[in-house]
């Protein structure tokens, strides 16, 4: 070994080792990353921006939609599926999920801007198993509702198995998660007795943590100045040194508008709070994420030009949605806000496309415009309208092959491309679908307690939290 | 009471109070006479489908059902081109039982104590939950409301959705006995119990429980022997827990037992074949497709309250889904519930799922109809579109598996039920309003 350790010192092994597993690593991340090329001939295509077209081919070419069109040439390489009788549909969006992250909730302050869902992404998961199946191909992984302001986000395509890297939506604006209400109240003000334990209290902490951003920020560059200053010159008294506040800088992010804020919230006041809050700071793209009570101050939000993102039918799980309707997306969408259907849960998103088809039964939307909520309305939300949401030439190739119209109840998605990679075939789908085995967990007895009772996580939200508090409120 | 104690009573009655007038659901009265549906296709569930049908509803009772009658007298509701169909079933929720699943103090379907039969879910029922006109204007016009605590968690109730008052609403206040069987199983991820540890509490638990009913059908005996001939004997004292057992171990009412897991469910039906004169329906039964002969054999019913349950995490995507069907081609009498409370509501797109996923539309129908009806002594009343049953049904503009269709009229034991409800109120008030505020 000794030896061994020698010959690697002495022809200066170590360096060509590490260029070579840097190298294996991002061959690795490419491959995670890989683009594919499939015709998909003869289906019933639901563009979602323009009009559905019978009998049509799309060609995807290295991940890339390329053509759309009747007999379209299969080129070199390319795999070719036949969809006579069947619809393809753009991937669904979900523009709020918990689906595969490790953690969700830093739940030890009301602000924690710093943090990110970066590092927090499973690419083995489960759950992103069901999503495909489900016919989504994109997600946004969010911080929980722990916190008045959360972590960043992560927009993420379902890559199964492939890496945290391989999971990442290339160049996605940056998010971060908000919440508003009973969750931030009850953990830090209920649980730790610190502000906010009001909605009163909610306000403040956000108008108080974005004046200290700003004034960090000038201190911050003034002494970065006179730091110059002094060392140019060489003499003189040094001044007195602002910190880096990595906090700080991410909110001084959001209010110079370079990242997207997706609130959680639920009643109308706390809504119309946060749009006068974000006014008189200059923040302009925004969505309201839950906004259960969304409807009932549509016309400000549309004024605003705020999105919503919201369930199609929860209601009455907790207090704060109890005075909400399964109108609110139709109200949201009569009044011109930009509205998507959202799961927020490892159960709904297997039937997103259900939900939005209860936009129909409840406030007679349109097909188009329940699908729009499910597509390019989230895809908006996220800040990728230009790449995904919708079935376009120069748009991403992540469709969905539906056996017949994805809005009824009798419709299966069949196959799930994601960049013209096959990541779900119904037909091809083993009895075993981990990929990664754990032999600690045995499925037969130790599977998780709540999915046995109830299979619903109505407070997916508070994941990582409801621990936390059950320790504070001890004490 | 202390200081704190009488606080406490304070803030409880003053929250008691806002949710009343919170719950306080403000409909239109029922219309109730004589009404003819006409035009109709009529989905009956026992006897097939009739095109361009005529259903008479008198007062409480369907009084005819075919293709050709007289309506002079009736109120004519023209349904050409509609589909009717006998009132949705779901066979288990917490609707009534719980307002705010959230807020403890409203929510009545866990009882204390690890043996209660005597509690009923009939007695807490709130026929002014703002969640039952949001559910029955979706077709679902009855369910079974369940206790859910403890080895015997007490009465559920078969219960419609209209009326002011539990006793008015009630097909059948006590339809079953709620029991959970401890599981020989871990209960989950974090269960840190030794094997060990586990055998000796699930033999313990399950002893209690066989105790208990060993003590019923003994009460049970005395109080029979007694009652049938009292002369020269002294009378035994009364129970509340034990007479409220009698019907169970006589058999007059049936034992829902909450059991999901292949484990459990064949420990269960093992038990179950000692237990002497009772009868048993199975309730969950998320993983009744893997022992679909087992549980075919037993002859026991399932309530399948699983379909939007993710399944054990490696299997297939889809069990959940094919789960109903998979039992019932095994031979297993199937009844599909949501176990929601505020969703119920979602019941026909549950079954809707079992439909396309191999059980069919026709046996979904049934799984929410005339199957539930049967499992719980209703069928003379409930399940199918039948001269003599309760007017229990509605009218749907297509399918009512469909998320896209829409329910066009309820009626709940002849009442033609206004369809309205908050969430329809508050979509008038605000679907249309001006900015009020910059």
């Amino acid at each position: 070994m000794v030896s061994f350790m020698n010959l690697i010192k002495s022809i200066n092994m170590k360096r060509i080792l590490t260029t070579l597993l840097l190298l294996i690593v991002t061959a690795a991340g490419a491959k995670a990353q890989e683009k594919g090329s499939v015709l998909i001939k003869n289906g019933t295509v639901i563009t979602i921006t323009g009009d559905d077209l019978a009998e049509t081919d799309i060609l995807i070419e290295d991940g890339i939609i390329t053509k759309i069109g009747k007999d379209l040439r299969k080129p070199r390489g390319a795999e070719e599926v036949d969809a006579t009788g069947k619809y393809v549909m753009p991937g669904i969006l979900d523009a709020h999920s918990h689906l595969n992250g490790v953690d969700i909730n830093e739940a030890r302050n009301p602000v924690t801007a710093e943090v990110t869902m970066e590092e927090s992404v499973n690419p083995n998961a489960l759950g992103i198993y069901h999503a495909l199946a489900g016919g989504v191909t994109t997600i946004h992984l969010m911080h929980g509702s722990a916190n008045v302001i959360g972590g960043q986000g992560e927009t993420l395509k379902l890559r199964y198995g492939s890496t945290q890297e391989g999971m990442r939506f290339k160049d996605a604006p940056r998010t971060i998660k908000f919440a508003l209400g009973e969750n931030p109240t009850r953990v830090h003000g209920q649980g730790s007795g610190i502000q906010p334990r009001t909605r009163m209290g909610v306000e403040q902490v956000i108008r108080g943590y974005f004046n200290d951003a700003q004034d960090y920020k000038r201190n911050r560059e003034e002494y970065l100045e006179a730091k110059a200053e002094y060392d140019r010159r060489g003499k003189g008294t040094p001044p007195v040194p602002v910190p880096q506040n990595l906090r700080y800088d991410v909110l001084n992010d959001i209010i110079d508008g370079k990242i997207l804020v997706h609130c959680h919230s639920y009643r109308a006041d706390e809504i119309l709070m946060l749009m006068r809050v974000f006014k008189d700071f200059g923040i302009e793209n925004y969505t309201f994420q839950h906004g259960n009570e969304a409807f009932k101050v549509a016309p400000e939000l549309a004024k605003n030009g705020a999105h919503t993102s919201v369930f199609a039918d929860w209601w009455a799980y907790k207090f704060e949605v109890y005075y909400s309707t399964a109108y609110n997306a139709a109200i949201l969408n009569e009044n011109g806000v930009v509205n998507s259907i959202n799961s927020d849960s490892g159960e709904l998103i297997r039937h997103l496309n259900h939900e939005a088809a209860k936009t129909i039964r409840y406030g007679k939307l349109s097909q188009n415009d329940a699908l729009r909520m499910i597509t390019i309305n989230p895809a908006v939300q996220l800040g990728v309208d230009d790449r995904v949401g919708s079935i376009e030439e120069g748009k991403h190739g992540d469709v969905v092959i539906w056996s017949g119209h994805p809005l009824s109840i009798y419709s299966i998605a069949e196959k799930t491309y994601v960049d013209g990679i096959k990541y779900f075939d119904r037909g091809e789908d083993a009895d075993d679908m981990r990929i990664d085995i754990n032999p600690n967990v045995d499925f037969d007895d130790a599977r998780n307690y709540n999915e046995i009772i109830s299979g619903r996580e109505h407070d997916s939200c508070m994941k990582d939290a409801f621990i936390l508090m059950e320790e504070t409120l001890q004490h | 009471m202390t200081m704190k104690k009488q606080i406490n009573f304070i803030i409880v009655c003053f929250l008691l109070a806002g949710f009343q007038t919170a719950e306080a659901q403000i409909t239109d009265k029922p219309e109730f006479g004589k009404f003819a549906i006409t035009g109709a296709t009529l989905h009956t569930v026992t006897n097939g489908i009739i095109n361009n049908g005529v259903i008479l509803i008198d007062g409480k009772e369907i009084t005819y059902v075919g293709d050709n009658a007289n309506t002079s007298g009736y109120t004519e509701i023209d349904a050409s081109g509609k589909h009717v169909y006998p009132g949705f079933i779901d066979s288990w929720t917490r609707l009534g039982l719980v307002e705010v699943s959230s807020v403890p103090v409203t929510n009545d379907a866990s009882e204390l104590g690890r043996f209660n039969p005597h509690v009923r879910a009939f007695t807490a029922f709130n026929p002014h939950s703002a969640a039952i006109p949001v559910t029955r204007v979706s077709g679902v016009t009855t369910v079974i409301s369940a206790p859910s605590s403890g080895s015997i968690s007490g009465k559920a109730g078969l219960m419609n959705l209209w009326g002011y008052s539990p006793d008015s609403m009630a097909v059948a206040g006590n339809a079953a006995l709620v029991l959970n069987l401890p599981s020989p199983g871990k209960r989950g991820w974090w269960d840190q119990r030794s094997e060990k540890e586990i055998k000796k509490q699930y033999e313990e638990s399950l002893k209690r429980i066989n105790d208990y009913l060993d003590k019923a059908r003994f009460y049970n005996e005395m109080m029979t022997a007694y009652e049938e001939n009292p002369r020269g004997k002294e009378q035994p004292d009364m129970d509340i827990e034990l007479e409220a057992m009698r019907e169970v171990v006589n058999g007059d009412i049936p034992v829902i037992i909450s059991v999901s897991r292949e484990k459990d469910i064949l420990a269960a039906i093992e038990w179950t074949e000692k237990q002497e004169g009772m009868r048993f329906v199975f309730e969950g039964v998320q993983e009744g497709w893997r022992v679909a002969e087992e549980l075919a054999e037993s002859g026991i019913p399932c309530l399948v309250s699983t379909l939007y349950n993710t399944t054990r995490g490696y299997d297939n995507y889809q069990r959940p889904y094919q789960n109903p069907g998979l039992l019932h081609e095994a031979g297993v009498k199937v009844a599909i519930g949501t176990g929601d409370t505020e969703n119920v509501r979602n019941a026909p797109f549950h079954a809707g799922y079992a439909a396309t996923y191999g059980l069919g539309t026709e046996a979904a129908v049934k799984a929410l109809t005339i199957n539930p009806a049967e499992i719980f002594g209703a069928a003379d009343e409930l399940g199918s579109l039948e001269e003599g049953k309760q007017a229990t049904l509605f009218i749907s503009d297509g399918d009512p598996f469909e998320p896209m269709s829409q329910i066009e009229q309820v009626f709940i034991e002849g009442n033609k039920i206004p369809m309205d409800s908050r969430h329809i109120q508050l979509y008038q008030e605000f679907l249309d309003r001006d900015a009020v505020n910059d």
